[in-house]
């Protein structure tokens, strides 16, 4: 199935969502430097690398939750930075939250339906006013809601609230309200943490499916996950792109395996002072090869 | 058997005021975190609205619609105008503004409507219904109380569990910063959560003020007992709110018709606080905890 999304990647290669140049620092500490990717439409893109990266930096960047020192942040042509984090719903753009930010007291459904805003009508007079037409469009929320979570595998689930439910059922509520405003880009972070294997797995096919629907950012810590779905991959570490490409090349490239791979794996206890010093130094000397995109 | 009658029958439709006033402050309570000590003036200007249309030679019901336009309108202003610019910084800036907001609204209906009392029209007998030998104490206004009241909770009810619209404003109640996220208008649902609110606190006020006497104060001992009745039933629950103002009302009026009506002021603050030494969270609390 990833042949179909490559074919499809090369016959579409415009930008769909875009950072170039991106600098981030919270006091002395560079959080992000120079960061560029480009997300292509109905692509997934992977964005991995160790603990303390700068992942979570720099997806809060293109959820406008942390505003960049330098560089720009472009959405299908249009300049995004600066924009605030709840405007992004209105372009197109979902996202799960940290922590997921299910509403309590509300039922599943009624979670999902939020989601949906982005088509409601604005204007509440009219809406107060017109109550019957009111009706229409909820149930037509309603069962675009329902769609989503049988489309997650969750309808059961539709009438609980989502404190009576486990993490990962709570987790897909939480997908699937990003899910149901129809997003042209959808921004994922950590969607696998707190997951089982076989959970993983289910979402690996639910995210591979998304694409060739609508861009997908993941920003992810699991690797297997990552290789296993994504298009294309960006690898941070120290807040800079150490290496980018296809799930292959990125498993081959040396920079990688020094930073991401050294640090998981970690078997090099014969010299450990070597793994730290490793991924800035491999950071120095690949600029070059950095930057295809960038420029 | 006749004073049990007509005390529980007076205290019924009483309960049923307080009951949507007390919703009125829930409104807005559990969306902005206020409690709203202007929605007794608010009221009371919106009867004054009334009377001013009825006094033009216009009918009750025209001037009972006005008012509650007016009342919906005045919410709306008082959201925008007043509470807006206190919005994020500490609740207690904007409860300090509704509390200078009830001296300025009642300076102001003294100033333009004079502070004298005015007798308020009722557009049904006040006379109680005879059935045998007993006289039941519940009039035709009673009545009329009673099923207004029901009507616009039924009403509230469907826009809240309803519509879309409803939804997005339960979602900004629960969790504003959540719901702003996910592309809801969070400051019109706040704007419209307390025109609905002003618009249940106009009806209480009219409700009160039939066959009876108005001015610029006579709402303010309602404030008192509308906030009773939605700490009883929890403050956050508008349902919690109803039956808090029903049990209210109904308790007030045997502490009026068996022990005294100069106690009734004092019965409410012992209600009151016995709730909030008992039960802070509300008579239907599961646990006595509250997240703010």
């Amino acid at each position: 199935m990833s042949e179909q999304a490559v074919t499809a990647t090369q016959q579409d290669t415009t930008s769909a969502f875009a950072m170039t140049g991106v600098d981030v620092a919270f006091g002395g500490i560079k959080a992000l430097t120079g960061v560029s990717l480009d997300v292509a439409p109905r692509q997934v893109l992977g964005v991995i690398g160790p603990n303390g990266a700068g992942k979570t930096t720099l997806f809060n960047v293109a959820c406008g939750f942390v505003q960049p020192d330098a560089g720009t942040l472009h959405w299908q042509g249009r300049e995004l930075t600066g924009l605030r984090p709840h405007q992004l719903a209105g372009l197109g753009i979902g996202r799960t939250l940290q922590g997921l930010g299910l509403f309590d007291r509300m039922s599943v459904l009624e979670n999902v339906m939020v989601g949906a805003d982005r088509h409601a009508r604005s204007g509440f007079l009219s809406a107060l006013l017109a109550l019957p037409r009111s009706g229409t469009e909820e149930r037509a929320l309603r069962e675009r809601a329902l769609a989503v979570l049988s489309e997650l595998g969750i309808a059961d689930h539709a009438a609980r609230l989502p404190t009576s439910l486990p993490y990962p059922v709570r987790k897909r509520v939480a997908l699937a309200r990003a899910l149901v405003s129809e997003p042209d880009l959808l921004l994922l972070d950590e969607p696998a943490s707190g997951l089982s294997n076989d959970e993983m797995d289910e979402l690996g096919a639910l995210i591979r499916g998304l694409a060739g629907r609508m861009s997908v950012m993941l920003v992810e810590h699991h690797m297997d996950l990552v290789m296993s779905v994504c298009d294309d991959i960006v690898v941070l570490d120290f807040g800079r792109v150490i290496a980018r490409g296809g799930p292959e090349e990125v498993r081959r490239d040396p920079a990688v395996l020094a930073a991401y791979l050294g640090d998981e794996v970690g078997h090099h206890e014969d010299a450990p002072a070597d793994g730290p010093a490793d991924g800035p130094a491999a950071t120095a000397g690949h600029p070059g090869h950095n930057d295809p995109v960038g420029g | 058997m006749q004073q049990f009658l007509t005390t529980a029958l007076t205290g019924l439709t009483l309960g049923m005021v307080y009951a949507a006033f007390a919703l009125a402050l829930v409104l807005i309570w559990r969306s902005t975190r206020i409690v709203n000590f202007a929605q007794a003036p608010m009221a009371m200007i919106t009867t004054y609205v009334a009377l001013v249309v009825i006094d033009a030679g216009y009918s009750y019901w025209i001037g009972f619609a006005v008012a509650l336009v007016a009342g919906l309108v005045l919410g709306a202003v008082v959201e925008r105008v007043v509470v807006r610019p206190v919005e994020g910084k500490s609740e207690i800036n904007a409860v300090i503004l509704t509390l200078g907001l009830f001296i300025v609204i009642h300076a102001l209906a003294a100033v333009i409507f004079g502070s004298r009392y005015r007798s308020f029209p009722a557009p049904f007998g006040l006379r109680g219904f005879q059935v045998g030998d007993l006289n039941l104490a519940i009039t035709g206004f009673g009545i009329f109380t009673i099923v207004a009241v029901l009507v616009v909770m039924a009403l509230l009810v469907a826009l809240f569990r309803l519509t879309d619209l409803g939804l997005m404003m339960r979602a900004s109640a629960f969790n504003a910063e959540v719901a702003r996220l996910l592309g809801v208008k969070v400051g019109r649902m706040l704007t419209l959560g307390w025109a609905l609110a002003a618009l249940v606190g106009s009806l209480a006020g009219l409700l009160i003020a039939g066959g009876s006497l108005v001015h610029p104060s006579y709402m303010d001992s309602v404030v008192v007992y509308g906030f009773v009745a939605a700490v009883l039933g929890g403050l956050d629950s508008p349902a919690g709110a109803v039956v808090g103002g029903l049990l209210l009302g109904v308790s007030l009026s045997f502490v009026s018709g068996y022990v005294g009506s100069e106690l009734v002021a004092l019965a409410a603050l012992v209600i009151l606080m016995l709730v909030l030494l008992l039960r802070p969270g509300g008579l239907f609390s599961h646990a006595a905890e509250r997240r703010v």
